[in-house]
């Protein structure tokens, strides 16, 4: 997708990979019409698959939407033709082609995975992708211009060094691949070895990988190194000092890097201050680099959608409730300003049925109606009115607790371990309790008022049931809004749906193929989205078998997966440490969003959609403004991977749990005020990240040798935690 | 094209599982390192195993470095699967789910939770990690019953916080470290840390508006920390353990005890426990109620041992109490028979122990409370048993004092010298004190035939001469001797204070000097005519033997890693013993007493390490139980060349004891310039503590351990 996007920069020599274009250093105007027939190749690829594995609808569907009128050629060498795939590097995003597919053409990174799948002799796919290295050059002489530009750099202003100290990781890794390429092994160590200590702590992890890379042979089935190959590596770039650097190099007939910088990376120019160190630090540290300009310019509708009326009987029920109840009167928030978010269209919110969503049933309504009733008992939260944590400590959990949900009600939990269960617990007083068989229900009196009672089992009540059926650790799992499903996803590859009624597994979800890391429903149910180690996120309806949209363009594992509040877009968290927002109606990714300097474990959207929080295995949460894709704050202090992000249910307090034992409460709302956003960092995207964790932390609350991985919210703003205890 | 046909073998299956997971540690171990590549032994090995004889060498390093780098792809694929397993700790099974990625065969039966012990073999020139895989028997494995089941997951909830603060409950870890503690009480100004959870509490509680920010700050000034309501938990908690502490039953209050000492999550019932201490003091004393303060004491003493608990905040309420325990006029109904002394010593003890602990430049606990007590010691009427606490407290203090000195010399000169300087303004004492003293020491003259050995020692250690006192003490008191042993003492005294001025500074040295005089008429006074009772002596020795115990730390810190270096002390004991030969001798003691200075001169010269170490084993008879220690301390010393005494012959001519007959506060300055020439050791200032040695007495066993844990 690289190719396809940025033709409207100023790096006007822009080229497609091939050995033949390379031949000399100056920009060639090619670029535009060269990407054309790659796209037709892939199709062509694409369809062939597709006829291969006799999916002539797909087939069919895939020609109308290419507008491929023609039936294409049948290549004699299938293998090769599949091959294609690879060549799809350099295509752009096939939406909807792309979710007709399982793998084989589903990311551009993908093109080497389901190679060693498809059982060896892939040759010819890693050939085309690795084309590019082919190009010979003297191997002696990369430590020369490596360090020669080293020189220049360090020799530069201040101003520009920070901005093209930026391009020393990506020529470092490519000018190593390159040596590797063409066997040059021991220039290639040596090469690694001298230069390795220059780059940038934060990209230690990826270097650990290159480190054992030292035959070309391993570069086959090496996908990191395919990402970085296939994705060009974006740079952010003020004018001036591009300028500078292009001069210097051209003066100097440094080719090699020339070729590097033109092939390879993405340098994405603007006009204006060249930016300080701190500002590339905060946003660089991804896989590819930063995101593009382009790709966070497209508009999102973070609004929240309207509320559908309901009626709700303001009774005195609840006030005795709460006296009964014996808790602390605290004064309510006002109603409307409950109501009014809920009735007034927000500017920003997407049409009511952008999405189909489904209908309310009575049931739902009902939980509507408990809904509001508890939000008006809810605790206004702040920085002076901090919530009670309840931690919920799993005991005896040998066989490893690997994820946690609450219900929205609060009212069950349920647990995925690496024994492949999932079980789930009542938190309430009130048991579990199966629906009676079939026959027993046949006795039942439809007509009686009390119907839903009892049809309930008594003899099966119990406070955990548990679930069989994976056959690999749950990574994850989620209740849907109703309370009536569960899903699952796991190391085996597929999701599960449970029944919280029959406490049985309804449907398996099949088309990642590799362990699914995360999976979550849409607050409105339904839907689903679910991310795996295919680097692929995908949309499912509970009533489809197969995902109704794929979201291909992560160049790592997907990690972890979250629905915006109004379900119209998702939000993917990756181990590339990129997070990628999509729009579910099209399945364009929308935004990407860089800054973390390892895989992000969690996401959490902000109950108004505005913002979104992610916590990463560098123990940073960033904060994000979604309508401009900025990075809006960085919360330091938690010293281990963050495994849950909650906000309060108004948003006043972010609470983070983590690796550490601890949860941190966090004062979200001074967070986003302190940031300034006016319209020129909006444009630019450079923003200056006040350094004020210490201010912003509330609270710390270590707990006993239990790592804490999940956080929620009650409706009354109780927040509840949840995590192993680790006797070691 | 050989070595490609075989690698599809090897990378199905030849990582066998050692190999996989050595290298996997070794990967982890060795990140930085950019390329471990397994031996080629390793490859010939396996080929071996795996029945492939003859691997060439360039098959083997071709296969070694492509194993090694798909084990390496394979532990960072696993590593994966820990971070999403929210584990810490890298399993066997997630490299079984990294192998299962990339299509590989998992090895089976390789379930462990544990490390997994690889064993080493060597032979025939080639070393080899294996893991051991032992037959197994399965009758055994029949016939033994089975595990117990293993507890099924489980759910518990706790508070982990209420409205922002965290309740300290067993579930929850201690709520502040005692590093946090103290940190709070000593800098109340920084108290306010984000990141603490003091830091909800406060916000927690503060007014509306960011801008309270800073009233809530203001706020945790003015709030008692005490404002904390107990759970009802801890309260009952708090009802039992002080119902224990004070009740009859000895067994219950041992645990109580403990569990004061131990409970971490007591933090919040400290200021309860601190005024129910202060105040169950102020009421037992009123009502001369000794058990019940010897429980109070021990509840004191247990909060002082938790580990988990900085008592400083509530010392202003403890300390009192303690004192109170220390020098209150009457502490039991009848004195003559309860065992008062006790409560003193045990007290005195704790003061001692908490001076030490909490004694800042800030807040200076010990040089106020050495000075609340010089204040009653210089009192004339003070009640004796009030003296005996002071006493006992400054022979606690002092030792300590210099221990502290020794140890931040720099840090804390000032303070220490001040209160040394006190401590010297304490004992010039008023000629009626004199008196006191002379009637005390008559009481104690020991036989001739200890006294022997005692003056040996005396110079020497004092600790063990006092057990010889005691001794003698019980054999006989003459009050005929009376004029005779008093001098004897007091002309010790000045033997001790050449050792004194020897290492500290001159201007220092006059209040220095009188330090010791005050030890003597302690160690003594208690046996005083007015509380002759036997039990009394005794504790003295306790007592006593409390401050000697710590002298013996300084004596194993200084002494021990210095005596050897610097030969001055070592000269003057030896200065001390010998004149005293002639003791019994009624009229002559003053005789011997001036005599002692010229005397010195002479056996100065000769090498001490003779007299050191033989009577030092002799006197061991008589106080086994302290033999160990002595030993340790007195062991080390080597022979010590004997090149100090030269300086002190004109020293001590001018410092005839008779002064210090007359008034203590003599002023014995001539001294000090010619000693000041000694003083080139660089430790000579870690000698000023030791001047005290000799003049302390034996410990017994009983305290030692508790003033060496201090």
């Amino acid at each position: 997708m690289a190719a396809v996007q940025d033709g409207g920069s100023e790096l006007e020599g822009e080229k497609e990979p091939k050995p033949e274009l390379m031949n000399d250093g100056s920009t060639a105007p090619a670029a535009a019409p060269s990407s054309r027939p790659e796209d037709q190749q892939t199709l062509l690829a694409v369809l062939q698959f597709l006829k291969r594995n006799k999916l002539i609808e797909s087939v069919d569907a895939l020609r109308r939407e290419a507008g491929l009128a023609d039936e294409p050629e049948e290549a004699p060498g299938s293998e090769a033709a599949g091959g294609a795939g690879g060549a799809a590097a350099g295509s752009g995003e096939l939406g909807d082609a792309g979710a007709l597919l399982s793998r084989v053409s589903g990311g551009s990174q993908s093109a080497a995975a389901p190679a060693p799948a498809k059982g060896g002799d892939d040759q010819p796919d890693v050939s085309v992708v690795l084309s590019a290295y082919s190009q010979q050059g003297d191997p002696s002489l990369y430590q020369v211009y490596y360090s020669g530009l080293k020189k220049f750099i360090e020799s530069v202003l201040d101003c520009h060094r920070a901005e093209l100290s930026q391009l020393f990781y990506p020529l470092f890794v490519h000018m190593y691949l390159e040596l590797v390429y063409n066997n040059h092994e021991s220039e290639a160590k040596s090469f690694f070895e001298k230069f390795n200590g220059d780059q940038e702590c934060y990209y230690q992890d990826d270097l650990r990988v290159l480190s054992g890379l030292t035959k070309k042979e391993h570069m086959k089935g090496n996908e990191t190194l395919l990402d970085f190959r296939t994705s060009r590596f974006v740079l952010r770039i003020s004018r001036d000092s591009y300028q500078l650097l292009k001069r210097h190099l051209q003066e100097r007939q440094n080719n090699q890097i020339w070729n590097i910088i033109q092939e390879h990376l993405y340098i994405d120019i603007f006009d204006g201050m060249p930016r300080s160190k701190s500002q590339i630090d905060s946003m660089s540290g991804s896989l590819a680099g930063e995101a593009k300009r382009e790709d966070n310019k497209t508009k999102v509708y973070y609004g929240l959608l309207k509320e559908p009326e309901i009626e709700v009987p303001l009774d005195d029920e609840d006030e005795e409730a709460e006296n009964e109840e014996g808790k602390p009167k605290k004064k309510k928030p006002k109603k409307d300003s409950m109501g009014s978010k809920s009735k007034k269209q927000d500017p920003n919110a997407p049409q009511q049925n952008r999405i189909p969503l489904p209908e309310l049933k009575d049931s739902d309504k009902l939980d509507k109606i408990m809904y509001m009733k508890e939000a008006t008992k809810r605790i206004r939260l702040g920085p002076e009115s901090l919530p009670s944590i309840c931690f919920y400590t799993f005991l005896n959990a040998y066989q490893g607790l690997t994820a946690v949900d609450f219900t929205d009600d609060s009212s069950l939990l349920a647990g995925g371990f690496a024994d492949s269960t999932v079980r789930v617990w009542s938190v309430t007083p009130k048991k579990l309790r199966k629906v009676k068989s079939a026959a027993d229900l046949g006795m039942i009196d439809k007509e009686s008022d009390d119907v839903l009672e009892r049809i309930m089992d008594e003899k099966t009540a119990s406070e955990c049931k548990i679930l069989y059926g994976h056959s690999g650790p749950v990574y994850g799992v989620s209740f849907s809004p109703d309370r009536n499903y569960l899903l699952s996803s796991s190391e085996d590859g597929t999701i599960r749906l449970w029944s919280l009624q029959t406490f049985t597994c309804l449907v398996a979800y099949k088309g990642h193929n590799y362990p699914v890391w995360d999976t979550q429903f849409s607050p409105y149910g339904y839907y689903f989205v679910s991310g795996g180690h295919d680097r692929v996120a995908r949309l499912w309806a509970t009533d489809h078998y197969q995902p109704l949209r794929m979201f291909a363009g992560h160049l790592a594992d997907i990690t972890c997966t979250r629905f915006h509040p109004n379900s119209n877009y998702v939000a993917t968290g990756s181990a590339d440490r990129t997070i990628r927002l999509w729009d579910v109606l099209n399945g364009h990714c929308v935004r990407v969003l860089t800054g973390h300097k390892g895989p992000i474990h969690t996401l959490a959207f902000s109950p108004n959609g505005k913002y979104l929080a992610s916590g990463s295995t560098d123990g940073r949460v960033l904060l994000w403004d979604i309508g401009h894709g900025l990075m809006i704050g960085e919360l330091k202090g938690h010293t281990d991977t963050i495994y849950a992000l909650r906000f309060s249910r108004d948003g006043e307090i972010l609470a983070s749990g983590s690796m550490d034992n601890t949860v941190r409460l966090w004062d979200a709302i001074r967070a986003f005020d302190d940031v300034e956003t006016d319209d020129f960092t909006a444009a630019t995207g450079h923003v200056h990240l006040p350094d004020n964790s210490q201010e912003l932390l509330l609270g710390t609350y270590l707990s006993k040798s239990t790592p804490v991985i999940h956080l929620h919210f009650t409706r009354r703003n109780l927040l509840l935690s949840a995590g192993a205890y680790n006797s070691q | 094209s050989k070595i490609k046909h075989r690698e599809p073998i090897s990378t199905a299956h030849l990582p066998p599982p050692g190999v996989l997971y050595l290298a996997v540690m070794a990967e982890e171990r060795r990140q930085k390192q950019c390329s471990v590549v397994l031996p080629s032994e390793s490859m010939k090995a396996m080929a071996e195993s795996m029945g492939v004889g003859q691997l060439q060498e360039d098959s083997c390093v071709a296969l070694s470095e492509e194993v090694s780098y798909r084990i390496k792809e394979i532990a960072q694929d696993a590593l994966k699967f820990m971070h999403h397993g929210k584990r810490r700790k890298l399993t066997t099974s997630d490299i079984d789910y990294a192998l299962k990625l990339k299509n590989v065969e998992p090895l089976y039966g390789f379930q462990s939770q544990d490390f997994i012990p690889f064993r080493f073999a060597s032979g025939g020139g080639r070393e080899l990690h294996f893991y051991e895989e032992k037959e197994v028997d399965l009758s055994d494995i029949i016939s033994t019953p089975l595990p117990r089941v293993p507890l099924d997951v489980s759910l518990k909830a706790h508070w982990l916080s209420i409205d922002g603060v965290q309740p300290s409950i067993p579930e929850n870890p201690p709520p502040a470290t005692k590093e946090q503690q103290k940190a709070e009480s000593t800098e109340p100004l920084k108290a306010v840390k984000p990141g603490q959870e003091e830091d909800g509490s406060i916000q927690g509680k503060g007014q509306s508006g960011t801008s309270a920010e800073v009233k809530g700050k203001e706020k945790l000034r003015m709030k008692p920390r005490s404002t904390h309501e107990l759970s009802v938990e801890q309260q009952l908690y708090y009802k039992e353990i002080t119902e224990a502490c004070v009740g009859s039953c000895e067994a219950k209050r041992a645990e109580a005890l403990q569990s004061i000492a131990t409970d971490p999550g007591l933090y919040q019932m400290l200021p309860r426990f601190s005024t129910f201490i202060s105040e169950g003091v102020r009421v037992n004393v009123v009502q001369n109620n000794l058990a019940l303060l010897i429980y109070l004491m021990r509840m004191m003493k247990a909060l002082m041992d938790n580990p988990t608990l900085y008592l400083e905040k509530y010392l202003h309420e403890l300390l009192p109490a303690v004192v109170t325990c220390i020098v209150s006029k009457q502490l039991c109904l009848r004195p003559d028979v309860d065992n008062h002394w006790a409560l003193r010593d045990f007290a005195a003890r704790l003061m001692a122990q908490s001076c030490k602990t909490f004694s800042t430049t800030t807040n200076n606990i010990q040089s106020r409370i050495t000075k609340t007590f010089t204040k009653s010691w210089l009192d004339d009427k003070t009640q004796w048993t009030t003296r005996y606490g002071c006493i006992v407290i400054k022979t606690l203090i002092i030792p300590r004092l210099t221990v502290e000195g020794v140890r931040i010399k720099a840090v804390m000169e000032g303070p220490v010298v001040s209160n040394i300087d006190k401590i010297g303004a304490i004992t010039s004492p008023p000629p009626s004190l004199q008196k006191h003293c002379a009637s005390v020491i008559a009481k104690i003259r020991p036989a001739p035939d200890v006294v022997d050995q005692y003056r040996t020692d005396y110079g020497y250690l004092g600790p063990m001469l006092c057990s010889h006192v005691v001794k003698a003490r019980t054999q006989a008191a003459l009050q005929a001797q009376t004029v005779n042993r008093t001098t004897l003492t007091i002309t010790q005294v000045p033997t001790t204070l050449t050792i004194t001025q020897v290492p500290s500074g001159g201007s220092r040295t006059p209040s220095i000097i009188k330090v010791p005089s005050s030890f003597t008429l302690m160690s003594t006074r208690p046996a005083t005519p007015t509380q002759p009772s036997p039990p009394a002596t005794k504790y003295i020795v306790m007592a006593t033997s409390a401050g000697a115990a710590s002298t013996q730390q300084v004596t194993r810190q200084t002494l021990t890693s210095f005596l050897n270096r610097n030969t001055a002390p070592a000269g003057t004991y030896t200065v001390t013993t010998k004149p005293h030969r002639p003791p019994g001798l009624a009229k002559h003691a003053t005789v011997t007493a001036s005599r002692l200075p010229f005397s010195s001169s002479a056996p100065s010269s000769v090498p001490s390490p003779v007299l050191l170490s033989s009577p030092v084993f002799q006197l061991h008879p008589p106080e086994p139980s302290s033999n160990p220690v002595f030993q340790s301390v007195l062991q080390p010393c080597p022979p010590v060349p004997s090149s100090s005494p030269r300086p002190q012959s004109p020293s001590f001519s001018p410092r005839p004891s008779v002064p210090v007959l007359q008034s203590p506060s003599f002023s014995p300055r001539p001294p000090v310039p010619v000693l000041q020439p000694r003083l080139q050791s660089p430790y000579s200032s870690l000698f000023s503590p030791r001047p005290s040695v000799p003049v302390l007495q034996f410990p017994s066993s009983s305290c030692i351990s508790d003033v060496i844990d201090l």
